[in-house]
C-alpha cells in the first residue's frame, strides 16, 4: 500500500520572543502509521506537536511561520473554525488531565460536544470507547465516580478514550507514558499498535527504546532542527548523519 | 565542620524555639477570637429574646422600651444578598476571563491583580464617601438600592480575587486538553474551569457576603437608617452594624446590652456562613483534578 501523507509540514519556523525554536521544518507524516518524533529534551518536539493542532495559539509570545497541510488544507491559514480543526486531532499529554467530572462524563463530554444527547446512545458509545482504551473492565462498576479517583495510568487511558470519542483521524501524543509505571506504559504502547490501522498517530518521545518498539516512521530532531527523517528500518539500521549515529549510540542526551 | 554533634544540637534547639513561637502565635489568635465571641455572647445572650429578633423597634426602643431589631436583620440580609448577587454577576465572568482568554497575557493579568488587591485594601468608608458624593451629584437620597450598589462595588475586588486565586492555580494542561477536545475558551471557562474551581467560587461568594453584611462604614451615608423593614429598593434600610452602633452609644445600660444581643445575631449569621463555606468547599472538591 502506498503511503498517503496525512500531515505535510512545509518551511515551518517558530519563534518564542524572537528566539528561533523550530528551524525550517519540512516533514510528511504518513497515514495509518505511527510516526515518532524523537530527540533529546528541549529540542522542540513538544512545540512541533502543539503547532499541529494550533495549541500554540494560546501563547501570544509564540510566532509560527510556514504551512501545515492536513488533508490538503493549510491549517495555519485556514478560515475553518479552530475547534473543528482541533476535533480532528486527539491529544494525549505528558500527564493525564481528565475533566473534573465523573469517568462516564469524561467520555460522554466529547460526544455531547458533537450534539449527541440520547442516553442510550451515549451509554453504548461510552462503553465502546472505554473498551477501545482497554479501561472498561476496570471501571464498569464505578462509571459515576470522579475521574480523579483513578490511578494515573488509568487516567491516561481515560484521556485516550475521551480523545477517541471526539472521533479524530489523528492522535497526537506528547510523551504519553512519561508519568506512568512500566505496566501502564506497556498498555498504552500496545494500544497504539492496535490503533494505527484506523488512526494516524504522532508520538513524541525521548525514549529511544520506545521509538524502536513503536515507530514506522521516525523524525529525529536536535536543537530545533529535523536532522533526519525516514522509515524506521532505515533510520535505526542505516542512519544517514553523524548526529543520528551518535544519538543512537547514546552519546547525545 | 569541626563539631558535627554540636551543630546538630544547635539545630535542634533552633527547631524547639521556633516551634514554641509558632505555638504561641496560634494560641494567641485562637484566644483573641475566643475572648471576642465570649464577650459578645456573655453580654448579648441575656438580652437576646424572640422579641429582639422578630419585632421592629417600637416607640422608645432606643430608650429601653419594647421592640426588636428585625428591621436591621432584614435590611442587612437584603443588602448583603443584593450586593453579593450583583458582585457575583459582574465578578464571575471577569475572573473566568482572566483565567481563560486573558491567561496568556501574563503581564496584563498580573497588573490587573495588583489593582484589585489595592482596591481590596481601600477602607470601606472611602467607598461610602464616594458613593455619597455620586448620590449628591444625582440628587438621590439614601436607599437600599444605593447601599447595594456601593457595597457591591466594595466587595467586587474581593469576589474577583478570591475566585481568581483558585482559578489561577488550575493546571495549564487542563485548558490544553479541553481545547484539544474542540471546546472554545468560553466553553472551557463555564463548563470546565468553573467546575474545577467550584469550591473557590463558593468560598468567594460567602466571603463577599460576610464582608457585605458586616460592614458599617460603606452603608453609613448610602443606605440610611429606618425603623421599618424596607418595602422597595428606593426606601432607606437599617443595617445590623449601624443598629449596633446606635445602641452602643446610648447612655442607657439596657440599650447598650441590647447592642451586644444584636452583635450576637450578626456574629451568628457570619458564623453560619463560614461553616457553610467550609462544608460546601470540602464537599464540592471531590471532582477536581489535582495539580
Amino acid at each position: 500500500m502506498a503511503l498517503n501523507n496525512k500531515i505535510d509540514i512545509r518551511n515551518l519556523n517558530l519563534y518564542i520572543e524572537k528566539e528561533h525554536i523550530l528551524k525550517d521544518i519540512n516533514i510528511r507524516i504518513p497515514e495509518h502509521r505511527i510516526t515518532v518524533i524523537l530527540g533529546p529534551s528541549g529540542c522542540g518536539k513538544t512545540t512541533l506537536l502543539k503547532t499541529m493542532n494550533r495549541l500554540t495559539d494560546i501563547y501570544p509570545e509564540i510566532d509560527v511561520k510556514g504551512q501545515i497541510f492536513i488533508n490538503g488544507e493549510d491549517i495555519l491559514h485556514s478560515h475553518k473554525d479552530i475547534t473543528t480543526l482541533r476535533k480532528n486531532m486527539g491529544l494525549l499529554s505528558q500527564r493525564p488531565y481528565p475533566l473534573p467530572m465523573s469517568i462516564y462524563n469524561n467520555v460522554a463530554y466529547g460526544l455531547r460536544l458533537s450534539g449527541r444527547r440520547k442516553k442510550q446512545f451515549l451509554d453504548k458509545r461510552v462503553q465502546h470507547y472505554l473498551h477501545q482504551a482497554s479501561l472498561w473492565e476496570e471501571v464498569k462498576h464505578r462509571l459515576h465516580e470522579p475521574a480523579a479517583s483513578l490511578s494515573i495510568g488509568q487516567q491516561q487511558r481515560l484521556c485516550l478514550a475521551r480523545g477517541l470519542a471526539v472521533d479524530p483521524e489523528i492522535i497526537l501524543a506528547d510523551e504519553p507514558t512519561s508519568a506512568l509505571d512500566p505496566i501502564s506504559s506497556q498498555e498504552i504502547e500496545q494500544k497504539f499498535l492496535q490503533l494505527k490501522s484506523n488512526y494516524t498517530l504522532v508520538l513524541v518521545t525521548h525514549i529511544l527504546r520506545q521509538a524502536i518498539r513503536l515507530a514506522d516512521y521516525v523524525v529525529f530532531m536536535y536543537l530545533g532542527e529535523v536532522v533526519e527523517h525516514g522509515p524506521a528500518d532505515r533510520f535505526f539500521n542505516h542512519p544517514q548523519t553523524e548526529i543520528t549515529k551518535a544519538y543512537l549510540q547514546g552519546s547525545i542526551n | 565542620m569541626k563539631n558535627p554533634a554540636g551543630k546538630l544540637r544547635r539545630l535542634q534547639r533552633e527547631e524547639a524555639v521556633i516551634r514554641i513561637i509558632m505555638r504561641l502565635a496560634t494560641y494567641t489568635v485562637i484566644g483573641v477570637l475566643g475572648i471576642i465571641i465570649f464577650t459578645i455572647l456573655r453580654r448579648g445572650l441575656p438580652s437576646l429574646s424572640w422579641e429582639m429578633i422578630f419585632r421592629t423597634p417600637q416607640g422608645g426602643f432606643y430608650f429601653g422600651k419594647e421592640g426588636g431589631i428585625l428591621n436591621a436583620i432584614a435590611g442587612s440580609l437584603y443588602l448583603a444578598t443584593g450586593a453579593t448577587l450583583l458582585a457575583f454577576v459582574t465578578g464571575y465572568p471577569v475572573a473566568l476571563f482572566m483565567n481563560s482568554t486573558l491567561r496568556r497575557h501574563k503581564r496584563f493579568v498580573n497588573g490587573f491583580r495588583f489593582i484589585l488587591d489595592l482596591l481590596w485594601g481601600i477602607p470601606s468608608i472611602v467607598y461610602g464617601a464616594f458613593g455619597f458624593s455620586v448620590m449628591i451629584f444625582f440628587r438621590v437620597q439614601a436607599s437600599l438600592l444605593a447601599g447595594i450598589l456601593v457595597v457591591a462595588v466594595f466587595v467586587l475586588p474581593i469576589m474577583i480575587r478570591a475566585m481568581d486565586e483558585g482559578m489561577k492555580n488550575s493546571p495549564a494542561g487542563l485548558m490544553e486538553a479541553s481545547l484539544s477536545l474542540g471546546m472554545t475558551p468560553t466553553g472551557f471557562s463555564f463548563r470546565i474551569l468553573s467546575r474545577q474551581c467550584l469550591p473557590g467560587i463558593v468560598t468567594a461568594v460567602l466571603l463577599s457576603f460576610g464582608r457585605a453584611i458586616g460592614d458599617a462604614a460603606s452603608v453609613l451615608f448610602t443606605t440610611g437608617f429606618t425603623d421599618y423593614i424596607p418595602r422597595s429598593l428606593a426606601e432607606p434600610a437599617a443595617t445590623l452594624p449601624l443598629s449596633i452602633f446606635f445602641q452602643l452609644t446610648s447612655p442607657i445600660p439596657e440599650v447598650r446590652e441590647r447592642a451586644y444581643a444584636a452583635a450576637s445575631v450578626l456574629t451568628f449569621i457570619i458564623l453560619v456562613i463560614s461553616i457553610l463555606a467550609r462544608l460546601s468547599s470540602a464537599k464540592l472538591n471531590h471532582n477536581a483534578i489535582k495539580n
